[in-house]
């Protein structure tokens, strides 16, 4: 076996920052998820129609297209469009943003929707307005629902975040390759960050079983 | 009070309410009764507009609630209802949900709210429960929780679904207890109900629903002793 670390031991620093660079790109692009995603719900379940189409054309088209295309088409296309010069980071999070607002919004509908009807009608009945019956009622038992495939999607979104690396943004993924390019060996880098991402993930995942079991024990039910 | 002209109500193609009109004097206590299926739980909930009747008026304090100009919310702030599962908010103590409505939608302050609060614990017998969940109280409790916090509200008029019916037998009475009190503080109310003894001992009025059809109405005595159709003598021969 050809293995030598030694040789990366000088750019482990330069890997290392690539975790920061990862880590606040799927926050950034997970807050932007999470909130489109939340508006796009609340259109998949209101009554107006023109809403409800909006939300299902929108979640159609960021599920039934590649999310390297997406990544791409905002990457190459609003500079030719707008002449506006986006920054790699900035069209990698506005592409993965909306991408997961897509999933987001459907792990939130579903978990708002198997909240009992009869919570919603109790709230009506007692002359609760629509915005507060959601936000103090439904949606913090919705959460309970939803924590879980949030979760996955967080991990998903880690993971697939290296896709970044495509457009030059210099996350974990690239950081590795551009190592490789230097020393002239891309496994060692490789198998380095691929350790990286498995530690994060085990500790999203470990963070999301703690949280479950929160609630779990705060859930007097 | 409430005024019920000409109230119908279809769910598609079938038609759960036929032309009902009644109207509900301030004070009266009305028992609904009738078959299962009959349309009870229909009616009682186009009064607050749970259910949008197909035609006809809802008339509550000279307002129409069916007209779409009518503040829904605010009306529906004067009427208390009752569920037969309680739906109570699971994550909100008990006392949070007496509290909750009235500073939440009403917009009374916090102090008032929960003065009122624990002195409606205290009539329904709960006050020691005030920081309880509700999922560890009893079903008996738990209804007593619910009206309770239907009365924080302050309605004029309270609306009851078969209050009794998700209950054990041993906790009908502490329930049918609260709402005997109820009834005797001059509160105006519409109780769906299987409970005839109820019916017959507080109730004014007797609203016999068949097929979505107002098929006699008349007071409790009169009603129990001499029913006037076949099908309400039909109904109360099974169920008595
Ligand atoms: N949301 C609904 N959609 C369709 N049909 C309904 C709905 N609610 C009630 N119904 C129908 O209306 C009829 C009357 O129901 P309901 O008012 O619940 O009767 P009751 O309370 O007397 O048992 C039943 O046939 C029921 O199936
Ligand atoms: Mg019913």
């Amino acid at each position: 076996m050809n293995l030598d670390f030694s040789q990366i031991t000088p750019y482990i620093p330069f890997m290392l920052e690539g975790i920061w660079v990862t880590l606040k790109f799927v926050a950034v692009a997970l807050i932007v998820g999470f909130i489109l995603g939340t508006l796009l719900a609340l259109c998949k379940i209101s009554n107006i129609k023109p809403l409800n189409w909006f939300a299902i054309a929108y979640t159609s088209i960021f599920r039934g297209t590649p999310l390297i295309l997406q990544l791409m088409t905002f990457y190459f296309a609003i500079p030719q469009l707008t002449g506006y010069d986006i920054s790699p980071f900035l069209s990698a999070v506005l592409a993965f943003g909306l991408n997961s607002a897509a999933y987001i919004s459907e792990i939130i509908r579903a978990g708002i929707q198997a909240v009992d009807k009869g919570q919603t009608e109790a709230a009506m009945a007692l002359g609760v307005p629509y915005r507060q019956m959601m936000k103090d009622i439904i949606l913090p038992q919705a959460l309970k629902n939803i924590l879980p495939s949030l979760m996955n999607e967080v991990i998903t979104l880690t993971k697939e975040s290296a896709l970044v690396s495509t457009i030059s943004v210099l996350d974990l993924m690239r950081r590795a390759q551009v190592v490789g390019a230097d020393i002239y060996r891309n496994f060692e880098p490789l198998l380095f960050v691929g350790l990286i991402y498995w530690i994060m993930v085990f500790g999203l995942s470990t963070i999301g079983k703690v949280l479950e079991r929160r609630l779990k024990v705060s859930d007097q039910s | 009070m409430i005024k019920v002209d000409n109230l119908t109500k279809k769910f598609g193609n079938n038609e759960v309410l036929r032309n009902i009109s009644t109207e509900i004097a301030q004070g009266e206590v009305v028992s609904i009764i009738g078959p299962s299926g009959s349309g009870k739980s229909t009616f009682l909930r186009c009064m607050n507009m749970l259910e949008t009747p197909t035609s006809g008026k809802i008339v509550f304090d000279q307002q129409d609630l069916t007209d779409s100009k009518t503040p829904v919310n605010k009306m529906r702030q004067r009427i208390g209802m009752v569920f037969q599962h309680f739906h109570l908010f699971p994550h909100l103590t008990v006392l949070e949900n007496l509290t909750y409505a009235p500073l939440k939608a009403k917009g009374v302050n916090k102090q008032v709210a929960q003065e009122k609060a624990r002195e409606l614990l205290k009539r329904v017998g709960l006050s020691e429960k005030e920081a309880a969940y509700p999922n560890s109280l009893s079903g008996g409790q738990k209804q007593r929780v619910a009206i309770a916090r239907a009365l924080a509200m302050e309605p004029e008029l309270m609306l009851f679904d078969e209050p009794t019916s998700a209950l054990d037998p041993e906790m009908v009475k502490e329930v049918l207890d609260v709402m005997k009190d109820l009834a005797k503080s001059g509160m105006t109310m519409v109780v769906v109900t299987h409970e005839m003894g109820f019916a017959r001992e507080v109730a004014d009025r007797i609203l016999f629903l068949d097929h979505g059809v107002l098929l006699e109405e008349g007071n409790p005595v009169e009603f129990f002793s001499q029913p006037k159709t076949a099908r309400a003598k039909d109904f109360l021969d099974k169920i008595l």
